[in-house]
């Protein structure tokens, strides 16, 4: 959208159409604004080499389903970083709160003998109640986010071990014909019409969200995309979806927890792209200071974000214990925090607030999945996947860092 | 301009304002009005009180003694709400942008236009987009895309979206701390020319620089503070570049023409 009347020499003057967007486009690239580019080539590579290393057992239909089991759990906690991420702050507890949530879900459930919707809601409070005193912690005493969450990453290992008790494991029920078990939010699986539905329902939201801008926009006489563009990026969604629910349903199906991790991308997407509390986020990360002068309350939206943060670090530890069908003393620690914060970060979060997107998450958590998903075929030893998985975060981040300096030499 | 201005009440009127830090006076008895379509220059060298007095008009600090008068009736201003719910707006230095939002996103900072009401609500970028084109048109001011990140325009156009930012709601008095500070030629004459602009749409315009130059081009007033006291206000056509500076640094304590001293206003020989 141009808004001279006469025009600056300097400024490079949009051509319409396709031709127009595409020259746009290259010119984008060429200063290094890649956007998501990287990690779709990186990923079309792993996949590549695990494919052919491990003989064609890492696309297959099986291990594609086992993946998308393993992706939920970290994917979801991952949203929640990249919520922290773009406020330019940091929450450590990411890992263990999972596990100390879906021990609480396993005590209110196992040991308390709580249907399982109870003991769902008991663990989700937990999340609650924890990012509440985090966040009252960093905003009332400003103290900065990382040394309140370490300090929450010793004492919540603490309480897991305290909650979990002597034993130490609490294994949950399994699948039972006529009441809802925890177990069965990973054990329930779509199939046939029911997968293809949801996934022209998923597509259906593709398409329609940029169409109906475009009309909008279009009405109003602002610049717009070409349609051709939009068709073309939905088509390529499109098939990539077909593709992986055919191969899914040609095994065990679409499973119910993946499907809840898109629906929680696809909303807080939303809640980030155009309610003005995501602008708020956004506003924060960028510049806080001049939030604050807007008059954005950011001390309020800093403790509600610590709030969704560890809420949703709760759900990705119940997701996990659901597919475990157990809770142990190690839960939500190892690489649980790591993979979380390297899943935003590899889909292109900024450490330094006001960048970076959920379906960063979305790719990060393909990507970073797909990396252990894939050593774990090839029978890697635990001292090697662990170099590994250090190698690649380290790439991809300085892969950002170099690209991000040719932006700002460019001055976008 | 000044003499037409001057007939209608003042939009802002302060009078008597005192402000003490500790053992620092930082603003005695100090007295500063603005009219609608006028454009004010506040200038004084470093200490003189500039920045003590913009932040008391904007509610950063209260005031110890003293008086506001808002379209002739008196007001309180003790925190910066008050400050903005009666149309007073400020641009700092520092402008206060988001680097990472588009123009339109910095335009609409903190009123985002949405259905519903509160935070939760969905924001209209649509309107917001045709409103953010049409406020800079209005204003000319010069942005190659409303689109496009903060970070990648240049000074000029940063100062100039703050500016334009500063009017998009019902604000009548603008404050401008050093608008044009740190500018190329070109760009501070955009600035100054959107400076102009805004006096047009009958805004009371303030403006605190050092550069004299700037403060000749668009002042129709300029009101002269040196250690926290004021030392006069002229008007822009009648006084002289050595004269204003003179004033600042204390060489000269008083000059024919000071419209708040009219008793002395005999010019010497």
């Amino acid at each position: 959208m141009s808004s001279t009347q006469e025009h600056d020499p300097r400024v490079i003057r949009e051509q319409g159409g396709m031709a127009g967007f595409l020259a746009d486009y290259r010119r984008r690239l060429a200063q290094g604004d890649v956007g998501q580019l990287p990690v779709v080539v990186g990923l079309i590579a792993i996949c590549a080499i695990f494919q052919i290393t491990s003989k064609g057992v890492f696309l297959g239909s099986f291990n594609l389903v086992n993946l998308t089991l393993q992706m939920a759990a970290v994917g979801t906690i991952s949203v929640g970083v990249v919520l922290i991420l773009l406020l330019g702050e940091i929450d450590l507890t990411a890992g263990i709160v999972s596990g100390l949530c879906a021990a609480v879900m396993a005590v209110v459930n196992v040991n308390m003998d709580m249907p399982a919707p109870v003991a769902l809601l008991a663990g989700t409070l937990t999340g609650t109640a924890v990012g509440l005193f985090q966040g009252f912690w960093i905003t009332r005493f400003g103290i900065p986010s990382f040394v309140v969450t370490l300090a929450g990453l010793i004492g919540w290992q603490g309480l897991l071990l305290y909650v979990l008790g002597p034993k130490g494991t609490i294994n949950l029920p399994g699948h039972h014909p006529d009441h809802f078990v925890v177990t069965d939010l990973c054990g329930t699986f779509f199939q046939g019409a029911l997968a293809y539905g949801l996934a022209a329902l998923f597509l259906a939201y593709v398409a329609l969200g940029p169409l109906l801008t475009y009309r909008k926009r279009k009405a109003a006489g602002l610049s717009v995309q070409p349609i051709a563009f939009v068709l073309i990026r939905t088509g390529i969604v499109g098939v990539l979806v077909l593709a992986a629910v055919f191969e899914l349903d040609s095994d065990r199906g679409v499973n119910l927890s993946l499907v809840l991790f898109i629906a929680l991308i696809i909303g807080m997407d939303y809640v980030l792209r155009r309610t003005r509390f995501g602008r708020m986020i956004y506003a924060i990360g960028g510049n806080a200071e001049a939030a604050r002068r807007a008059g954005i309350p950011v001390q309020r939206v800093r403790t509600i974000v610590f709030v969704l943060a560890s809420t949703l670090a709760a759900w990705g530890g119940m997701l996990s214990a659901s597919r475990l069908q157990a809770v142990n003393q190690s839960a939500g620690q190892g690489s649980v925090l790591l993979n979380a914060i390297a899943a935003a970060v590899v889909g292109g979060t900024s450490l330094f607030g006001g960048r970076g997107s959920v379906w960063a998450a979305l790719l990060g958590i393909i990507v970073i999945q797909s990396i252990s998903n894939g050593m774990d075929l090839l029978s890697l030893q635990p001292s090697i996947k662990f170099m590994i998985t250090g190698g690649v975060l380290l790439t991809a981040v300085t892969i950002d860092a170099v690209l991000r300096r040719g932006q700002r030499t460019s001055g976008r | 301009m000044s003499t037409a201005a001057q007939e209608r009440t003042p939009l802002l009127e302060l009078r008597g304002i005192s402000k003490r830090f500790g053992a620092v006076q930082a603003l005695t008895d100090v007295a500063f009005d603005v009219h609608p379509g006028e454009v004010v220059a506040l200038v004084g060298d470093n200490g003189a009180g500039k920045s003590t007095l913009i932040k008391i008009i904007s509610g950063i600090y209260p005031a110890d003694e003293g008086t506001f008068l808002w379209e002739g009736r008196p007001v309180t201003i003790r925190t910066p709400n008050d400050s903005t719910a009666l149309g007073i707006a400020t641009v700092y230095q520092d402008l206060a942008l988001c680097d990472n939002l588009d123009v339109v996103g910095n335009l609409f900072l903190g009123r985002e236009t949405a259905r519903p009401r509160g935070p939760l609500g969905v924001m209209d970028e649509v309107e917001m987009e045709t409103r953010a084109v049409a406020v800079l048109r209005r204003l000319s001011v010069k942005i190659p895309n409303v689109r496009i990140p903060i970070a990648s325009l240049s000074g000029g156009q940063r100062q100039s979206v703050a500016v334009a930012r500063s009017v998009m709601g019902e604000n009548k008095v603008v404050f401008l701390d050093e608008p044009t500070a740190a500018l190329g030629v070109a760009q501070t004459k955009e600035v100054l020319a959107l400076v102009k602009r805004l006096r047009e749409e009958g805004h009371g315009v303030v403006i605190i620089s050092h550069n004299m130059v700037d403060v000749f081009e668009v002042a129709d007033r300029i009101c002269v503070l040196r250690l926290g006291r004021r030392v006069g206000t002229y008007d822009a056509k009648k006084v002289g570049r050595e004269q204003l500076v003179g004033l600042m640094t204390g060489a000269l304590t008083g000059l024919a023409g000071d419209e708040d001293r009219p008793a002395q206003a005999e010019p010497a020989p």
